[in-house]
């Protein structure tokens, strides 16, 4: 079901109910956490309620960036925080930012700035009619580009990450084991006179493929392990761990960031298409959430993959291929679970706290304590659970 | 035992003589003259004190190091009267038909260059050397028209070589006997048959660890793979060649290879080397050389369009071009039967003056050379060091897997091992593949060639050079081929033609290469 449909089906007007046999694919409020600017809202908002409590994953450091949860580039929405944004653009005049519309997808509407003048149409005080024209549909965000992104073979790329989530509360969610990474045709160069070339910016393959070197065979694209291989090679075991556990943490945090605004229907599940890219210190960033990613495929090896992720998606939300009952508890067993391993399971976390025997290997089987070889790194991380 | 003393010590001699060309000998010099303001150097005990010194500070051990690199290619003894043809390659139809091959690929080149009427070499205007300068990082970019350029060769020209390879002196008798060699390859070249093998890859046993199976996810780390681990650190630690060469047989952990093989192979980024590449890089930028656009068109056919390759593209220029100019690779030719083609100044065609060597390297690349580089891009991504540890890599195992001799190692001798395993172990899969007209040489032979490069997935591939590097020595490849053979048998029997056979072997990345070799060695009934 499209992300229209689904609007249509759970809009008050139309009145339709789903019936207990009927499971669709979406979340009736995805856009939580899909439209950029709603998911940054909700994720400065997930920060400081931590905060607030006190909770140790709200820790910051001298500087005042928050230790374990800054994941997310600095954000603004635009027009609504224009002066905000104009205060911290100042601080930094040399950096460069990225405008994205809010509610648009494969790359359209995207340009890089380093100047405000390139801006003005948002400014708040613009007495251009065309203002009025530019309501919530013509709302953008603007993020601090990451300008040092980790480069192999010299050129830019970043990682597409299935995450199925079956339930918000409790938060059941699944990564896809055959994420893949998405490579620029061009060579990347931060240089201010290539700031308008979308080849070595842009990763979408929906840019790319236009491109003059773009190739039919392998699409640019490399399997995550094919990732894991060179840098556990070139960087060494431990960091590289690191990374990928720092990515699962990622991920969930953002699930339970929007989980309690999230509404919970039980005919639903989802699966979402997560962009994350790291810079050239291995950190990783969520840049967004795509609550229809392309399900069609741009070359041979991607068919197979995506075939087999609607294959095990479904076999996920809809055990034994039998007619569904929205009703059931939502617990698949571990044999469907196909290419799928379970990265967060919160009844499982909060239920059994003493079941340590479960050894996770990094990145290669994730129990439902996924989360907790960070416990290693951090003294204090009970709330974890 | 006179007879070996004396061996011995022409080896030693040759070695020491190799060696005082070399840097090293330099800074041990050095070393040992500035050891002299040490205390416990004294002058009654001179040489036993230095001796001690270098043990201390580990020169020794880099001398050491040196010393096992040399003898890794050296050749196998052989008679004090021998010319040096014989220490190339000693059997003479060998020899004769290396040479018809030479002849064939630089005719086939020099062709190529009259019919597009484009030099051997020429020298870049100034215009175009600052263009490739800027270029030199994204060569990848750069869309030469290479469509009327064809590869000199590819392995099944050389194949077809190989199969009409006969001894003169070798009678088969024409009846068929149970001795008869049903395979392609036709001469009379000793090969290991499998408790040999056995006996030879004794540490990839079944009850020795490995990496490639005892690190899988289903086998908790603390049973081998820590161990092993540790034990590498502590390799590497010590900084000892022979060690290494030791350790990787059982595999090499992911986070340690790359520095493992530069021990294995000696090399170690010095000042000077890097120096040398950069001076190899303004050799590229001054000329042009004919080879370079075979080396354009190799990658653009074959690295660019593999899944695990492409991202490197650029690093295979940059190490490709350089080597095509690298003179000091000439020095593998005293131990390869291959010789470098000699090309003449135009005009002067005969005239020994007037010969240089072409390329540079005396390599002239064919279809599917720049995969041997490719694989290196996922350890080094230093273009310096993965340029030594590529150049390295050839002259001491590639060379051997594109030229004709009787070396063990040699790519003839690995298709004859792979046939004999064949038919002696899978005799009905041989008879009826051969009889459905599919030789099953046809189709492994480009696998052997590439060193599987390209066939199998990164990580496997990985896991295989490691064993090479381990045992210093190609039989490896030929081992696996046949143990793919023996895998896919069951869907092999039932083909009908030569095209079938190709289609089930044609995909082999799913493939688990240790595992293979593990059941094909050791655990098939002989």
């Amino acid at each position: 079901m499209s992300v229209q449909t689904i609007r249509s089906v759970f809009s008050v007007e139309t009145g339709y109910r789903l019936s207990d046999d009927q499971i669709v694919n979406h979340f009736p409020n995805h856009y939580e956490l899909t439209r950029k600017d709603l998911m940054v809202k909700n994720i400065k908002r997930y920060r400081k309620e931590l905060e607030k409590e006190g909770s140790p994953l709200a820790e910051k450091d001298e500087n005042g960036k928050y230790l374990y949860l800054d994941f997310v580039p600095v954000t603004y929405m635009l027009p609504a925080d224009y002066n905000l944004f104009v205060e911290e653009f100042r601080k930094s005049p040399s950096s460069t930012w990225i405008m994205k519309p809010c509610g648009k997808a494969q790359g359209k509407g995207i340009f890089l700035i380093n100047k405000l003048s390139q801006i003005k149409k948002w400014s708040r005080d613009s007495k251009t009619s065309s203002f009025v024209s530019q309501s919530t549909k013509e709302a953008y965000v603007i993020s601090l580009y990451i300008n040092n992104p980790l480069l192999i073979g010299g050129r830019k790329f970043d990682l597409r990450l299935y995450v199925l989530v079956s339930t918000y509360r409790p938060l059941r969610c699944y990564m896809y084991k055959l994420g893949f990474c998405r490579f620029c045709t061009v060579k990347y160069t931060p240089s201010t006179s290539e700031l308008d070339n979308m080849f070595v910016h842009l990763t979408n393959v929906a840019i790319q493929k236009h491109g003059e070197d773009y190739n039919h065979i392998h699409g640019g694209k490399w399997t995550v392990n094919n990732l894991r291989l060179y840098l556990e090679s070139t960087r060494g075991k431990e960091v590289t761990s690191k990374l990928f556990d720092e990515i699962h943490w990622i991920i969930v945090q953002s699930l339970k960031a929007v989980a309690p605004v999230m509404n919970n229907d039980k005919h639903c599940f989802e699966c979402y298409g997560y962009d994350i890219i790291i810079d050239d210190r291995l950190k990783p960033w969520l840049i967004e959430v795509n609550a229809s990613p392309s399900l069609t495929s741009s070359t041979a090896n991607d068919r197979i993959l995506k075939y087999n992720l609607i294959n095990d998606t479904l076999n996920i939300a809809v055990p034994n291929g039998e007619i569904p009952d929205c009703k059931w508890n939502k617990s698949p067993p571990k044999e469907v679970l196909g290419n799928y391993e379970i990265l967060y399971d919160e009844e499982l976390a909060q239920g059994d706290g003493a079941d340590r025997e479960l050894r996770s290997r990094p990145g290669q089987s994730l129990g439902p304590r996924g989360g907790r070889s960070r416990d290693s790194g951090r003294t204090v991380l009970t709330t974890w659970k | 035992m006179l007879q070996e003393e004396s061996d011995l010590s022409l080896i030693i001699a040759q070695i020491v003589q190799k060696l005082k060309g070399s840097n090293l000998y330099a800074q041990l010099e050095r070393q040992a003259w500035a050891s002299l303001q040490r205390p416990e150097i004294k002058l009654e005990s001179l040489k036993e004190d230095i001796k001690e010194f270098f043990k201390i500070s580990g020169w020794e051990k880099k001398l050491q190091n040196a010393v096992y690199s040399e003898l890794s290619v050296f050749p196998l003894p052989s008679h004090p009267a021998a010319p040096p043809e014989h220490l190339k390659e000693p059997l003479v139809y060998m020899r004769k038909a290396q040479g018809s091959w030479e002849k064939r690929i630089l005719k086939s080149l020099n062709s190529m260059c009259t019919e597009l009427s484009i030099p051997l070499a020429r020298k870049r205007p100034v215009g175009e050397q600052k263009e490739l300068l800027n270029k030199w990082n994204e060569m990848g970019t750069d869309e030469p028209d290479l469509s009327l350029f064809r590869p000199v060769y590819a392995p099944k020209d050389f194949l077809e070589v190989l199969i009409n390879l006969r001894n003169p002196n070798y009678e088969n008798g024409d009846s068929l006997s149970f001795r008869t060699h049903l395979g392609l390859i036709q001469v009379p070249l000793k090969v290991k048959d499998i408790p040999e093998l056995k006996e030879f890859f004794v540490e990839l046993g079944l009850t020795t660890g490995q990496l490639g199976i005892d690190d899988s996810t289903q086998v908790p780390p603390e049973l081998f793979e820590n161990e092993h681990v540790r034990i590498g650190q502590k390799v590497l630690a010590e900084q000892d060649s022979a060690a290494a060469q030791q350790y990787v047989r059982q595999g090499s952990p992911t986070a340690l290879r790359a520095e493992l093989w530069a021990l294995i192979l000696n090399i170690s980024s010095q000042p000077e080397d890097i120096l040398y590449y950069e001076q190899l890089k303004t050799n590229v930028i001054q000329h042009d050389l004919l080879v370079d656009s075979l080396i354009y068109k190799d990658v653009k056919l074959t690295a660019s369009n593999d899944d695990y390759y492409f991202v490197f593209e650029d690093y295979l220029y940059q190490v490709l071009l350089c080597f095509s100019r690298d003179t000091s690779v000439l020095g593998h030719f005293a131990y390869s039967s291959a010789s470098p083609p000699k090309s003449y100044i135009r005009g002067k065609l005969g005239l020994e003056e007037y010969a240089v060597f072409y390329p540079p390297n005396g390599v002239i690349p064919f279809h599917g050379f720049s995969m041997y580089v490719a694989p290196l891009c996922f350890l080094y991504h230093e273009p310096s060091k993965l340029y030594q540890i590529f150049r390295e890599m050839y002259v001491r195992f590639f060379f051997r897997l594109h030229s004709i001799s009787s070396h063990p190692s040699g790519i003839v001798s690995l298709c004859l091992l792979f046939e004999t395993l064949l038919q002696t172990y899978l005799p009905q899969l041989f008879y009826h593949l051969r009889e459905i007209g599919a030789q099953p040489l046809r189709i492994s032979f480009k696998w052997m060639v590439r060193a599987f490069s390209g066939y199998l997935a990164t990580d496997q591939l990985l896991l295989l050079w490691d064993r090479i590097l381990g045992y210093n020595t190609l039989e490896i490849l030929a081992v696996l081929a046949a143990a793919v053979f023996a895998f896919r048998a069951v869907n092999l029997m039932e083909v009908t033609s030569l095209a079938a056979a190709e289609a089930v072997l044609a995909d082999l990345s799913t493939l688990k290469v240790m595992p293979l070799l593990q059941i094909f060695l050791f655990a098939t009934v002989t």
